[in-house]
Order: C-alpha cells, then structure tokens, then sequence
C-alpha cells in the first residue's frame, strides 16, 4: 500500500487521466530567447485577477449598493473593518496595475507579431478580455459613491451616448434611467461582481486553453537565427523553469501592492452629492484618458456631423480593426512588417501623448 | 366697386390707421426726441425706466396732455403742465400715486406706499420741510428719468449699489460742510467686514447703509437705539450684551453699545487680539490692571486661546495623518463641531462673563481631544503598517532569494544531466 498522496493520485487518474495531464505539463517548454521577458505579462495579468477576485470577494463582505450606504460602507471598511484599509487599497491598486500589464501584454504580442495563424483566436480573446477589464474598472470606479466617481461616471456615459444610432438607448442602458442616480449604482454593481466575471471566467479559460494548444509563440527574428545557426530551438522546461520564474515575479508584484497600499492607500474622497456642481478637473480613470483627451481636440462639428459622434464612431472602427488585425496582416513580406510596425509604434506613440500629460499633471497637483 | 377705387381705399384705411396710432403714443416723447441737449436727454432712457415701461406718460408728473402733438395745448397751465417740479415738490410729487394704495396695487402690490411718511421722518425730509433744498429728495438717489427697482442690478438703489449712491453726497466735503457731519463714511464702510461680504462676496443681504440708517425714513440711529439696530441680524451678541453689566455701563457713560467696541462705519473683521489685556485689546480703553474687568478680559482671552491651540493641534496631525493617506474624514467632520464652539465662545464673550466662555470653550476642548486621539491612533495606524509592510518586504526577498536559489540549482542539476547525455550519445 502507497502513502496518502499516492492513493489520491491513483483515484483521480482512474477518474481524469491525472498522468497523461502531468506527461503534458512536464513536457511543456517555453522558448528562450532575448524577447522572453514578455512571456511573464500574460501570467501577470492572470496573477493580478486572481487578487482582484480574492479582495473583491472579502470587500462584498462589507460592501452596500445603494447611494445612502455605498460611501459609508466602504468608509467603513477602511477605518473599522481589520485590515479593510489594505484589502480595499489593494483591490484598487491591483485593478489598475492589471490593466496596465494586460495593455503591455496586449502590445508585446502585438509587436511580436503572435497574433498571426495559428494564434488569431487567442489574440481576439485577448482583446476581449482587455475590453471586460476596462468594463471592471469603469463599473468598479463609481461603486464607492464619491463626488470624482460620481461625475467621472456622468462624462463617462456620456460618451457612450455620442455612439451613433444606439447611443440614447446605451446611455439609458448604462444608467439605469436619464441621470446618474442609485439604479446607476446598483446596475454597476452588478455588472461589476457578476456578468463582467461570469464572461471573464468563460474568455479566460478559452484563452488559456488557446494558449496551452499554440504554446509560445516565438518571434520570425528568433526563429531566422535559429533557423540560421543549425535549428537548435533553445527551451526551458515550463515546469518547474518558467513557473518559478513566473512566481518570482507574482512575489514582486505582491512587494509593489503592498507597498503602494501601505504607502499611497486609495482615498475615498468626498461622498457623491448629485445635486452639487461637477468639481473642477473631473476625467475618467488614466486607462480612458487617451480617448477622453482626444474627444476634446476634435471641433464641435465637422462638416454636418457632431464632432463628438465622429470621434466615437472613430474610435469604435479603430478598436474593431484592432481586434481584427490578424485578420488583416496576413500578407508576407517587409513592406507589411514594417506597415505594421509602424502602426503599432504611432498608437503607442498616440496613447502616450494623449494620456501622460494630464496623468502626470494631475499626480503632480 | 372697381379695382382702382378698393385700392385707394385700403391705402387711405391704412394712413388713418398710422395716424390714430402716432396720436395714441405719448406726444411728448415724439417731439422730445427730435430736439436736443437736456430737453431730448429724458427721452434717451425713458425706455429703461420702470415708469415708461408701464405705460405712464410724461404727463404723469410733468403735467399738460401727452395725447395731442400741439406743442400749446400739450404744454398749456389749463391742461395742468408743471413743466421741472420744483425740489421742495418732489417728494409729494411721487407720494400722489406711491402714497396712493389702490393706485400701486394695479402695479405693484407688494411695494409699500408709506414712502412719503417714512421721508418726513427723515432727516433729509425734515431739512426739506425746515426749507432746505439741498436736502435729498426721491430723485437724488433714484434718478429721474432712468427709475429702475430696486431689485434691477442697473438701479442707484440696487443692494450693491446703495452706498455709492449715498455716497455721492455724503464724500462731498463741500456739499456737507454746512451740516458739520463727517465725510469719511463711505471710505470707512468699504474697510469694513459688511462691505467686503456685500462687494466681494455678493452677498445682498450684507448690511448697506439703509439697512442701519433705513431708506426713505433715513436718520442716524439714537445711541440707545444701536444695539437694536445691530441686533436685527447679531441676535445672540445683542441678547447676551443686554443681561451683561456693559449694558448699565454703557448707558451711564453715554457709549453706544456695538459701536463702543466695533465702530460703526469701520466695522473691521473682530479679532481675538480684541479681547484681554495685550497688545490691541480694546477692553484696556476702559479698564486696567487691578480691576475686575481687567482679570475678566484676561480669563475670557485665556479660555479662548486654549481653544484655539486644542483646534490647531488637531488640525495639524489630521492633516499630517491625511497627508500619509489615512481615511480621517470623519474626526476632520468632528472637528468642524468643535470649531462651532470657538465660534459661539467668541459670541459669549458679549456676555462679559468668564463663566459662560468656560463653558462652551471646555465642550470645544473635549471634542478637540477627542479628534487629536483620532489623529494620533490614525498616525500609530500609519506606522504599524509601515512596519507591517516592512516585515513583508523582507519576508518576500527572502522567499526570492530562496526560489532564486532553488531555481540554479534546478537549472545546474538540468544541465548536468544534459551533458551526460550528451556525452552518452558521443
């Protein structure tokens, strides 16, 4: 007779097929090369979303959706509650840095160009989970029911009634009614703790199963060199190489949280009152700043259209083709290489232009 | 009838039509218009004035008949022309319809029609009656053919605009020097706090100089009558100054209360220098060093100071706990009640009695304690996870250190087994 481990082992192979899953995780490989240092965003962003599940789990504990107690409650949790200060710094914290890293994961495979055949499902579910994260952070922001939330909430949605033909309906969709008001909140609550992470958990396990199927992909640069120097692929074993690796770097991004939940908590702010006129400098969260900062540079009207209508039907065509770029670089050859290349280097260069100005601006007041 | 005569006939239907409607508008006005200098200037704003805009003619108060375009008959004694009232005549003048309630009723029936009574209680209409001409009369402040009311920011007797009105005689050393009264009113009115709450503030309840001195019924307030007149809006202060033993003393020494401390025109912010036997202190006009004012002054500014001192404690480590990031909104709002008290300690100083400053200056403490606790424990919070943090921080390079560590060695017993392979396929 075996020790414990062995009985548990033997019954779930009986049962799953425990062995040929351990055969498949102790051949798995990443390959190693100069670029491999962005291999480790993908597993950062997931690391992140776990903490961000696990403290939105221990905030709903104390947290109220209504308009009378939202504020309070999460004033609460910050001043009573033990260690509430950090779960909820934490979580905030977390939920911006995860949308960074899933945006320099996004534009590594971009530049890497690992979006193309096989991969083009695994980038489009990438993209959607992009976009689910920039619906948590919208729907998350308001849920403290303070006066930045409340109008950054207004402008927000907004917006979103500038998109043509369904923009009223989007609008009324979003808010609950006309105005921002406590059917606001509660939809975001909503929206925020159940149908964003029932979608996630549905998109992230396909993207992960997508991942798992393709493996790494690796760079055409990388893969001429080798090509070039005999075809000696370097790998390392994905068990246990990359996820000590992996885990040496969730270690550091434990170290950072802490840190800047210790160090810079999330303040709570000033409670929302509708009736108050909008604060001086109200803008959405720094992941929104691109398109906001850009709305306010085109003219009220070009030609016959709405200026703000055409900057969100542009936006939207933009985001589209983003989606669809594997679709769209198929062709072979450098003209398209470097076309695309260019590509991604002016939207970069576009979303820093139009976000550090008022992001540094508004750190430095 | 044929085409030719309908035609002649609207046309002539149409001139007569004009005619009857240019003889229906003031014919004075008409004429007025077309001449110059000050005979054509009452028609340049007649549009702007409240009584033009309802309707009334000039003959309203000029007299004569405003309906017909015969300059004789238009401006004949029998038709009752007046022509430019005379000043001693003004204030009945407008008193004929403002006096006259069923009359302004039609117009305006919430204005008071008192107007004329007030005025003779005045001192301007008290000078006018002794024959005094220069005395002002309802046009001098507000206007004559550019009457707006009162609520019309553009009017002379708008809220803001009270005191330069006033003013315009009232600073003029020459008009008011054979009434031997001061001309430094206005200067020392715009010094003062009513005025910087009126101009900078825009605050229209502010007090201008009709809200102490009144309007049509204008006259300086008796002595004994100042603290009535502050009282209408300084209601505690006057209460606690009535049961206070300043009260006997002021009347036996002939002081105005309010004034005796505060100045009338020049009402500066009050500062707590005011109050004690320091530098600045306006209780050392009337007391000194032994007497039992003195030592009250003395107690009063000490229990005031006290609090001050609890507030700025405070202040300084919630501040100092918000900088670092701690949630302290709630002691800052607890605060705010304990600056409530300083605020009402300073209103029972007019009680001239320690005591009562004591009391309301003890309650502001107690919440200042408990605020600079709050301030204190969110400070020994900040720190606790500081080093909380600290501990984390070491704990987490250790375990990097230890996974590092385990990592090359993984890595070293991997590229052993390489090499040995390598070496058993050579």
């Amino acid at each position: 007779m075996g020790s414990l481990g062995q009985v548990i082992r033997r019954w779930l192979d009986e049962r799953f097929g425990l062995e040929s899953l351990l055969q498949f995780a102790k051949k798995k490989t990443v390959p190693v090369h100069r670029h491999s240092v962005w291999y480790y965003l993908g597993g950062m962003t997931l690391f992140l979303f776990v903490i961000q599940v696990l403290t939105g789990i221990l905030l709903l504990l104390y947290y109220r959706p209504s308009p009378n107690e939202a504020f309070e409650s999460v004033q609460y949790i910050m001043t009573h509650v033990k260690f509430g200060w950090l779960i909820r710094s934490v979580h905030s914290w977390a939920g911006n840095l995860m949308i960074l890293t899933a945006f320099l994961h996004m534009f590594s495979v971009y530049f890497m160009r690992a979006y193309r055949k096989p991969r083009e499902l695994t980038w489009i579910s990438g993209m959607l989970l992009l976009f689910l994260a920039l619906g948590f952070g919208f729907s998350g922001y308001l849920l403290p029911w303070n006066t930045l939330a409340y109008f950054a909430t207004k402008v927000g949605t907004e917006m979103a009634a500038q998109v043509p033909l369904i923009g009223k309906w989007l609008l009324v969709f979003l808010r609950g009614g006309e105005e921002v008001t406590g059917a606001t909140l509660t939809r975001f609550f909503g929206f925020h703790v159940a149908v964003l992470p029932g979608l996630t958990t549905i998109l992230l396990a396909l993207h992960l199963v997508l991942v798992q199927k393709f493996g790494m992909s690796v760079p055409e640069s990388v893969e001429r060199q080798w090509t070039a120097t005999g075809g000696q692929r370097r790998e390392m074993p994905f068990f246990p190489n990359f996820a000590l690796r992996d885990l040496m770097g969730w270690y550091i991004a434990l170290g950072v949280l802490g840190a800047l939940a210790a160090l810079m908590p999330w303040e709570l702010g000033v409670k929302a009152d509708p009736f108050a006129s909008a604060p001086a400098g109200i803008r959405p969260e720094w992941y929104f700043l691109f398109a906001f900062e850009t709305l306010k540079f085109i003219p009220a009207k070009i030609w016959f259209i709405d200026g703000e209508v055409l900057g969100v039907l542009a936006f939207g065509i933009a985001g589209l083709l983003w989606l669809l770029i594997p679709f769209l670089d198929r062709k072979p050859g450098e003209r398209w290489r470097v076309f695309f290349l260019g590509l991604g280097v002016f939207v970069v260069v576009f979303i820093a232009v139009t976000t550090l100005p008022t992001l540094i601006a508004s750190l430095v007041k | 009838m044929n085409m030719q005569v309908r035609c002649w006939f609207t046309v002539l239907l149409a001139i007569l039509g004009c005619s009857a409607f240019a003889l229906a508008a003031d014919q004075c006005l008409l004429c007025h218009q077309m001449l110059e200098g000050k005979l054509k200037t009452p028609t340049d704003t007649w549009a702007e004035d409240i009584h033009g805009q309802k309707g009334l003619t000039c003959a309203a108060c000029h007299g004569g008949d405003a309906n017909t375009d015969d300059m004789m008959k238009a401006m004949s004694r029998a038709a009752g022309f007046v022509g430019k009232p005379a000043r001693s005549r003004i204030p009945r003048l407008c008193a004929r319809c403002h006096s006259d309630g069923a009359f302004m009723r039609e117009y305006n029936p919430s204005l008071r029609t008192d107007q004329l009574a007030q005025y003779r209680t005045s001192v301007h209409g008290k000078r006018l009656a002794a024959g005094d001409t220069k005395a002002a009369v309802c046009s001098d402040c507000h206007s004559v053919h550019e009457i707006r009311p009162a609520s019309n920011p553009l009017s002379t007797v708008h809220p803001l605009k009270v005191a330069e009105t006033c003013a315009r005689c009232h600073v003029n050393g020459e008009y008011m020097k054979a009434y031997k009264i001061p001309t430094d009113q206005f200067a020392g009115y715009q010094a003062s706090a009513h005025y910087a709450a009126m101009a900078n503030r825009g605050d229209l309840s502010a007090p201008t100089c009709s809200t102490c001195h009144g309007n049509h019924g204008a006259a300086p307030p008796g002595v004994a009558s100042v603290e009535n007149v502050c009282s209408t809006c300084h209601v505690f202060q006057a209460q606690l100054f009535d049961e206070s033993p300043h009260k006997k003393a002021f009347a036996a020494m002939n002081l105005a209360a309010c004034i005796a401390c505060h100045s009338n025109h020049r009402i500066v912010p009050p500062t707590d220098a005011m109050l004690g036997t320091g530098p600045g202190s306006i209780c050392l006009n009337c007391h000194a060093e032994g007497d039992a004012g003195y030592a009250k002054a003395a107690q009063m500014s000490q229990s005031i100071a006290e609090l001050e001192k609890a507030l700025a404690n405070s202040d300084a480590i919630l501040d100092r706990a918000e900088r670092s990031g701690m949630e302290v909104s709630q002691p800052k709002l607890e605060q705010g009640e304990a600056r409530e008290n300083l605020i009402k300690a300073r209103v029972n100083i007019h009680s001239f009695d320690p005591a009562k400053v004591a009391e309301v200056v003890a309650a502001g403490k107690k919440l200042a304690a408990k605020t600079y606790r709050a301030g204190r424990e969110a400070l020994r919070e900040r720190d606790f996870r500081r080093k909380g943090l600290a501990i984390s921080l070491i704990t987490i390079l250790v375990v990097l250190f230890g996974l590092r560590m385990k990592l090359r060695s993984i890595e070293a017993r991997q590229a052993a087994q390489a090499d040995e392979a390598n070496k058993d396929s050579l």
